[in-house]
């Protein structure tokens, strides 16, 4: 057994393997000579077009957003104590996606720093007061099966939504919005990785923070209390500050699934679920994890591109039904 | 500080319209003794240790800890003070016995400071006296249910809590581990200063272990004092609803001549 410091470090250096490699790999291929030269400054103009100006903003989008789903999805699973939360499945990313197409063909979202990030957390807390509010509705506590509904069925109804909308938009309208249903960072650019990161990296350190916190809710919301845990308020941090993470992932690249499901718990797997260990490793794990899809979903079909939430969704449905199946037979 | 408390005229209902849970609950529990609260299933047992430790908070009346209204106490301050053992609590994913303990010290270091030797003598300690340090590396998920028990003792020992208050500690346990855990309590009382409050459906362990005994029915306290003063039969009778007779303890040991309560058939 190595110690959790080790198996962080060992993420990390896979990160940087799955970065470079996703700088090569595309229609042309740029040798890792040229990759390392051309963030240095030592390569030739067309190395350092595709490599910084093309392929960088893509790898350190889906870098970002893989990081801020992959923690959102833990912190889901430890706020519900259920391994199969995560933003996609609970119906938040598609609240997401109907509050950054509402911003969009009304026009707003030109100011993309502030309104379509902000509109897209709009969308992520209605969605997620609506789960809360009808699985809570049903029964005392939180019943698995009826939040995981819930989550699903809101979901679609959020994407009907989108889909009215998107009806009265213009032609160009119509497909910046198929790629939020989708998802993708085919229209990645280095202002979007700016709005992304300016929101992400502050709310991820955050929850990175509150790992201790957390820890206390897996053993339930009454023991947390007793431990010293103001749980009211600590759960309306945790559900705020995810569902900012959501909605600027969605409002940067559209409603990936499954990313907050597969990678933290492959995690716990190797490394248990400790969160001190669990949510620095999400973030690392989820970044790697996503420039991998996204680099899958470029050259796959090249010259064309899959979206990268097909990607991810053929990895995370078989996963998600293999964990559905474990919880049933658990009882 | 000193560990004691008081509740006046407490009313409390879980739902607006229906009938309280706890109705008119005047109590004061002193400092360094073993208390039990006993009751029908029903009779506002838990929902009292809920209100006594700021869970929930009453409609009507007072309830403070050493002095301090239990809402003006900060969470961190109170978990300081007062440790809590459920009865039984969710486990989503596996961990540690030591890891489980470890939690206990949260109140200590909080969200950002640095654990210290003196946090890994305390939960070594609270492991050492609940009787689980040979199980500190094993996962919660393979124990059976009295060490888990004792995990969560150990738990709200590494606290370092002057108030220990339990629900049903041995509500599941067999003989051996129920009186291990009687046992146990009734030390950290007498020997270690802890003022402890337990509830239990254990009435003859309760009158042995403890020195004041606060019986519910229906909400409202029905007796409150020491065992013999509590146990009269004709009042055990009608709390319970179910023909008793209270015969001494036959000994031999500590406990000799402590009442207990023998359920007699119920045609008699």
């Amino acid at each position: 057994m190595s110690s959790p410091a080790l198996k962080l470090a060992a993420l990390a250096a896979g990160c940087v393997v799955v970065f470079a490699g996703a700088l090569m790999s595309g229609p042309v291929r740029v040798p890792l000579s040229d990759v390392l030269g051309s963030l240095t400054g030592d390569a030739d103009a067309t190395a350092r077009t595709i490599v910084l100006g093309l392929r960088a903003p893509r790898v350190a989008l889906a870098g970002l957003v893989g990081a801020g789903l992959a923690v959102s999805g833990a912190v889901f699973q430890a706020l519900l104590r259920n391994p199969l939360a995560e933003p996609y499945v609970l119906g938040v990313s598609s609240g997401a996606a109907l509050g950054a197409v509402a911003a969009i063909v009304a026009g707003i979202a030109a100011t993309s720093l502030v309104a379509l990030p902000l509109s897209a957390f709009g969308g992520a807390v209605v969605a997620m007061v609506l789960v809360l509010a009808m699985a809570g509705a049903h029964g005392s506590g939180l019943d698995t099966r009826v939040l995981l509904l819930s989550g699903v069925v809101i979901g679609a109804f959020f994407n009907a939504l989108i889909l009215v909308i998107i009806n009265f938009a213009d032609v160009e309208t119509f497909r910046t919005a198929m790629l939020w249903i989708m998802g993708s960072f085919a229209g990645a650019s280095r202002e979007g990785v700016v709005s992304v990161a300016l929101y992400v990296v502050p709310a991820l350190v955050c929850l990175l923070l509150l790992a201790r916190p957390l820890n206390l809710l897996s053993v339930g919301e009454q023991s947390a209390f007793h431990l010293g845990v103001d749980v009211v308020r600590f759960k309306v941090l945790l559900y705020v500050v995810t569902s900012l993470v959501v909605g600027v992932c969605v409002a940067g690249s559209g409603a990936i699934g499954f990313v907050g499901l597969v990678v933290p718990h492959a995690l716990r797997l190797v490394g248990g679920s400790d969160h001190r260990w669990l949510l620095p490793a999400s973030a690392l794990c989820g970044a790697m994890f996503m420039v991998a899809a996204d680099t899958v979903a470029r050259i796959v079909v090249a010259p064309a591109e899959l979206p990268v939430g097909v990607v991810t969704a053929l990895i995370g449905v078989p996963v998600f039904l293999w964990l559905l199946v474990r919880a049933e037979s658990l009882g | 500080m000193s560990g004691f408390f008081r509740l006046e005229g407490v009313r409390f209902a879980y739902d607006r319209s229906g009938a309280p849970a706890l109705d008119d609950v005047t109590l004061e529990l002193a400092r360094g003794v073993l208390h039990a609260v006993l009751g029908p299933n029903g009779s506002g047992k838990s929902t009292l240790l809920r209100v006594m430790l700021g869970e929930l908070v009453a409609d009507r009346g007072r309830v403070s800890y050493a002095g301090t209204e239990i809402g003006d106490w900060s969470r961190r301050e109170i978990a300081r003070e007062v440790a809590f053992v459920p009865q039984a609590e969710p486990l989503a994913f596996p961990m540690s016995v030591r890891a489980l303990v470890e939690m206990g010290r949260y109140p200590h270091v909080g969200v950002l400071g640095r654990k210290t030797s003196a946090d890994g003598a305390a939960v070594e300690a609270a492991m050492e006296r609940a009787g689980v340090a040979h199980l500190a590396d094993r996962s919660i998920t393979t124990l059976s249910g009295g060490e888990r028990q004792r995990a969560r003792i150990a738990r709200a020992l590494a606290q370092e809590p002057s108030t220990l208050v339990l629900d049903e500690p041995t509500a599941a346990l067999d003989l051996h581990f129920e009186m291990e855990t009687f046992e146990l309590m009734r030390a950290l009382a007498r020997d270690a200063g802890f003022t402890v409050v337990v509830a239990t459906h254990n009435l003859n362990l309760a009158a042995r272990f403890s020195s004041h005994l606060v019986l519910l029915a229906g909400g409202k306290v029905e007796a409150d004092g020491a065992p013999r003063e509590v146990f009269r039969h004709h009042t055990l009778e009608r709390v319970f609803q179910w023909p008793v007779a209270v015969v001494p303890h036959p000994g031999p040991g500590p406990d000799e001549g402590s009442p207990q309560v023998l359920p007699l058939s119920g045609s008699s």
